[in-house]
């Protein structure tokens, strides 16, 4: 029943989407405003999508959760992103970036996609600095660029540690314009509740007006969802406090299938763990393992302070096992390493976390030097801290930052829901099995600007424009299910809160579904899972009504749906029975630790199709490899 | 003409037109203190000048019409911003820091300029009538003032205000800089110290008429 | 490990809703040095939950000072006493044993208080949209590098671009003024050779809308700046000042 075509164009690798650009369907542009689209979210992908939709002459409608559009978790993006510009003269090439992808994410995205990622990358910088962004200059004036863990070559561009914050600004004013143009509608704090699909098609969405409680139907031809990953699914991660899978999850029950849900990057640059009470954990940016170095102490128990550890009793373990990546290997190695050297008790104090260390960078660049690249990123680790890393190393530790797998989506970016789009982080399809960093900001903003348009107008062009009624059955049906939903929160009435039970599903997550899975521990936590839901659905407590501004009723849907979701993250790694890329089972691995990929049994997406809660049916999409060869990563 | 008024009805319109007629007023304020400073050198200058001035009244009609319009300008504007200003402020904090954030200079121009606008008006009921309507063919200017200070009250009032002008001062010039986009790291410092020194000097300037005239009627002298 | 806590005593702003009248409500927490003032309210807000009462309404998203969700007003200051600092950077280190603090929303006309410590900011995205732009469509942009810019333009501009957006300038002005905020995208553009075919419209545009929105004039009192969480500038005040001038002599409108 479900179909999981691919679409990958014919022809060679770097002419696809060229060719498949002129074969599609163009839709008149007379007729172009007779098309209604819904896009939600208004992120990198979302915002894109929709101001680029307007200035085709669609008529948009575009959906956030926040009091503005541009608040989207991208703006906290600091580190950069990639375009193969080779600006810097050092042999990129969008082949090159297109490769450390595809190698990046372990061999498991499609290449296609992959490769039209990197073949628009140069486009967003054009389109980025077009818009205002004030990326980073060198004397002369043109753009500078820095490098980024998992490249060999310098193509990350930025813009101090506010990249994120600068493009996303850049969506945001073109989403403006849109709006002042009349071409796009922008609706804020309104929560997507469910999808609403007639005869077969998305045609619409349901959400909650969170200042008024009240559900509302909204129409269209297509929908976009661009509403960003699931790393909250652990309760403590880098995403920010709102952000949730559920917009996705509930289009997934209605039959879009989730493909590779276990492929969760857990970020090495991260704050550690301060206490019980904390509430996110916050992202250090990987380029500074451009220039600070990472290691433990080499004595279990160590006691000395920092700065008198000799360097013979320092272990610079990335450096030692990874010589020609050094500091900066992919995130999902460096990031087990840590774990691994705090496991064995090498932690700093023997606690959770290792040092970045900056002494030799002040020593060969100066202190103002470091300052003008990191300045901000070091100010802010003062700030929560308390502690000054210009003089003593900074403390880190791995934390869950960012989600390859999403819903599936075809060459099109059109999920197993024909007229439902999935952009940006929420879909699954760029990044394999891990995701390089300066990564996110690129995928999201190609998909926004330079796919998403295309395709919609491609399926356009054989869909008729007739209004669709939101009084419909469809729609009422999907209105009275979100009600029910809400009145059943309400009145479970039971002995925890909604945070209390989404922090021992965080537990349960990042113990077992982490850094590292074994098949025993993913079995006991599909059944812990199991159980928390059910603990949730008899025992949470949500205060307030329905009819009112009600965060705790915000906080509960989304964490009724992480209960569900977090179930087949665990199914889909208990599935996925050998090691790639931030998927690693402690079945497959070398001597020396190395992941072990099984090409043979697992070069497929795992899209799976949801039955009833707890239960799903598993679809295979086989991933073909034309161009490049299945190479063992290796970053030695 | 619709684009010019419209430009100046604007908040930064309004600010604008602040900063010109304050800083022509400062101008303005300039020449009075030259001219009163005279009468620290004796009767004679002090009534020689004023006589002068007398002498080319339709010159002086004319600069007092333009004052007359830069004051209702500053003064209309200035009311007018206060207003416009506490309708978009309606509620206050229960806890308020703003002594931590901004300048006590800053915070009180509409208070520190309706000081000086009673000030004004009874300045000009008082020497300025007399000046001009009440000397009744005399040129003894000097003694008017003289005898103007020895109430120890009026002299009270006096240097109470020009205080408060010297406040108004110290923000209003710098103030007028930044509204003319004349703000460089360089070159700020120099036009708050020059603001600051002007205000200083009138402030001390002007008080110190009064208070030699106080005292040197204290003295019989 | 077990650590020390903090005792302190909230005196926090309730109110239903735009309408209805507000008043503080006292909480005493315990809380850890470490945790953020946002913690300490989830934390509450947790407690007030388990009890079944409404937990106290307050805004965050990101946490890390950059999404410009956050704003609460904390002992008189937007976002705390700290400077160029968000709420949600704010440590309860930097609170002494047996304190009490004042909690209140950002309060402005422009403003309207939605729930407690919760309130509308629609106005400042008004002010985005009429002119926070360069117009151009996607695709049609020359190659990043064929225009230079130097590198002083480029860091001046995104010093200027760097606003959070999150209203502290005005909860902070004692006119309730915007200025600082239109200024820093009116600065970012005014900078940089993208925005030039605009640049003048532009500041008109933004000026006019800040105006409509329910704003107050600036009066140069400067405290917007120094309770900026990001450190904007007035200088772009001062240059914003300089356009709006020279786009009211320069402009075509009659």
């Amino acid at each position: 029943m479900m179909n999981l075509d691919s679409k990958v164009p014919k022809g060679n690798l770097s002419e696809k989407w060229t060719n498949h650009k002129f074969n599609m369907k163009l839709v008149n542009p007379a007729n172009k405003r007779k098309y209604d689209v819904i896009v939600v979210g208004t992120g990198l992908a979302g915002a894109g999508a929709a101001a680029t939709l307007g200035e085709l002459g669609y008529k948009v409608k575009a959906f956030t959760y926040h009091d503005s559009s541009r608040r989207a978790h991208s703006i906290a993006a600091q580190g950069g992103i990639n375009a193969a510009k080779d600006y810097q003269n050092d042999g990129d090439s969008v082949y090159r970036l297109f490769y450390d992808t595809i190698k990046g994410g372990d061999f498991r995205s499609r290449e296609a996609n992959t490769f039209r990622l990197a073949e628009v990358s140069n486009n967003i910088i054009d389109q980025c600095v077009a818009q205002g962004v004030p990326f980073a200059r060198e004397y002369g004036g043109t753009l500078a660029n820095r490098s980024f863990g998992g490249a060999q070559v310098s193509r990350t561009f930025y813009a101090r540690g506010e990249t994120g914050q600068q493009l996303l600004l850049g969506a945001y004013s073109s989403l403006n314009r849109q709006i002042k143009l009349g071409n796009v509608e922008m609706y804020h704090r309104r929560e997507m509740l469910d999808l609403v699909i007639v005869d077969g098609k998305a045609k619409g969405i349901t959400v909650r007006n969170l200042i008024t409680g009240e559900v509302e139907s909204y129409a269209a031809q297509a929908v976009v969802l661009a509403t960003g990953g699931y790393s909250n699914v652990f309760f403590l991660s880098t995403s920010a406090m709102m952000s949730n899978a559920t917009a996705a999850w509930r289009a997934h029950k209605k039959g879009a299938a989730f493909a590779n849900p276990c492929f969760t990057q857990i970020h090495p640059t991260c704050l550690p763990q301060h206490g019980e009470g904390q509430s996110k954990l916050v992202l250090m940016s990987e380029s500074l393992r451009n220039d600070g170095r990472i290691w433990v102490p080499n004595i279990v128990g160590e006691k000395r302070p920092v700065n008198e550890i000799p360097e013979s009793d320092r272990d610079y373990y990335l450096e030692r096992r990874y010589p020609s990546f050094g500091n900066l290997a992919p995130r999902d190695i460096s990031s087990r390493s840590a774990k691994y050297a705090c496991d064995e008790g090498k932690g700093v104090n023997g606690g959770r976390s290792v040092y970045l260390d900056f002494a030799d960078a002040i020593k060969r660049i100066g202190e103002p030097a470091v300052r003008e690249k990191y300045g901000n990123l070091f100010e802010m680790y003062e700030n929560i801290t308390a502690e000054n890393p210009y003089k003593v190393p900074m403390q880190i530790y791995p934390a869950p930052h960012y989600t390859m797998g999403g819903l599936w989506v075809d060459y099109n970016l059109m999920s197993s829901i024909p007229g439902l789009f999935v952009a940006g982080e929420a879909n699954f399809s760029d990044h394999g099995a891990n995701r390089l960093g300066a990564s996110a900001l690129m995928q999201g903003l190609a998909d926004g600007y330079f796919v998403i348009p295309y395709t919609v107008g491609n399926y356009f062009g054989s869909e008729k424009p007739e209004k669709v009624d939101v009084k419909g059955t469809e729609f009422n049906a999907a209105k009275e299910s979100v009600n029910e939903s809400s009145n059943k929160l309400l009145s479970i009435n039971g002995k925890q809160t909604v945070d209390d039970i989404h922090r021992k599903l965080g537990d349960l997550l990042i113990d077992k579904v982490g850094m590292s899975r074994d098949e025993a521990g993913l079995k006991e936590v599909i059944t812990k899972i199991s159980d928390l839901r059910d603990e949730f659905w008899n025992d949470v407590k949500v205060v307030g009504k329905s009819e009112d501004i009600n965060l705790n009723l915000e906080r509960a849907g989304r964490v009724a749906d992480f209960l569900e979701l977090g179930e087949l993250m665990a199914v889909d790694a208990l599935n996925r029975d050998e090691s790639c890329g931030a998927h690693f089972r402690e079945e497959h691995q070398t001597s020396e630790g190395e992941a072990i990929r099984n090409d043979d049994e697992f070069a497929y997406v795992a899209a799976w199709e949801f039955e009833k809660a707890g239960k799903w049916k598993l679809h295979k999409e086989n991933l073909e490899f034309e161009s490049v060869e299945l190479a063992t990563r290796s970053y030695k | 003409m619709s684009w010019l008024s419209k430009s100046l009805s604007s908040s930064i319109g309004k600010k604008i037109i602040m900063a010109i007629t304050g800083l022509s007023l400062i101008l303005f304020l300039t020449v009075h203190f030259i001219n009163n400073m005279f009468l620290f050198f004796g009767k004679e200058g002090f009534d020689m000048l004023v006589s002068s001035l007398d002498a080319v009244k339709p010159i002086v009609r004319v600069a007092e019409s333009m004052l007359v319009i830069l004051f209702g300008f500053h003064i209309y504007n200035g009311i007018k911003l206060w207003w416009e200003n506490r309708q978009a402020n309606p509620e206050k904090y229960a806890v308020n820091a703003a002594k931590e954030n901004s300048t006590f200079f800053s915070r009180t121009m509409p208070y520190t300029g309706g000081i000086i606008l009673v000030f004004l008006i009874l300045h000009l009921a008082s020497l300025w009538v007399k000046f001009n309507f009440g000397m009744e063919g005399t040129h003894h200017y000097y003694d008017v003032v003289a005898a103007t200070f020895q109430s120890l009250p009026v002299a009270i009032f006096y240097v109470f205000v020009m205080l408060v002008l010297g406040f108004h001062l110290n923000h209003g010039f710098q103030s007028a800089f930044q509204t003319f986009g004349w703000h460089h790291k360089k070159y700020t410092p120099l036009v708050e110290f020059i603001g600051t020194a002007y205000a200083v000097v009138f402030a001390i300037g002007f008080s110190a008429i009064p208070i030699y005239f106080f005292i040197r009627s204290m003295g019989g002298n | 490990m077990k650590e020390t806590k903090i005792n302190l005593t909230l005196k926090v702003w309730r109110q239903e809703s735009a309408k209805s009248k507000g008043n503080f409500e006292e909480f005493k927490v315990a809380v850890s040095p470490h945790s953020s003032i946002l913690e300490m309210f989830d934390e509450l807000n947790n407690r007030l939950e388990l009890e079944g009462k409404i937990p106290i309404a307050f805004e965050s998203d990101c946490r890390e000072g950059i999404c410009g969700t956050c704003g609460l007003v904390i002992n008189g200051h937007p976002h705390g006493e700290k400077k160029k600092t968000a709420t949600c950077q704010m440590h309860m280190r930097s609170f002494k044993e047996g304190e009490t603090i004042y909690i209140e929303p950002f309060r402005a006309k422009a403003f309207p208080i939605l729930r407690d410590l919760m309130v509308d900011r629609s106005g400042l995205d008004k002010i985005q949209q009429a002119g926070g732009y360069a117009s151009f469509n996607t695709g049609s942009a020359p190659d990043a590098n064929a225009i230079l810019i130097s590198k002083e333009t480029a860091s001046l501009a995104l010093d200027a671009a760097e606003c959070i957006g999150c209203g502290a300038c005005v909860a902070a002005c004692k006119n309730s003024s915007a200025m600082l905020f239109v200024s820093a995208k009116v600065s970012q553009f005014a900078l940089l050779p993208q925005g030039q075919p605009e640049r003048y419209e532009r500041v008109q545009n933004m000026v006019i809308a800040h105006d409509e929105s329910g704003f107050g004039s600036c009066t140069n009192t400067y405290a917007c700046e120094a309770e900026c969480p990001k450190g904007i500038s007035i200088s772009n005040i001062a240059r914003m000042n300089r356009d709006y001038f020279v786009s009211n002599l320069k402009l075509q409108n009659v």
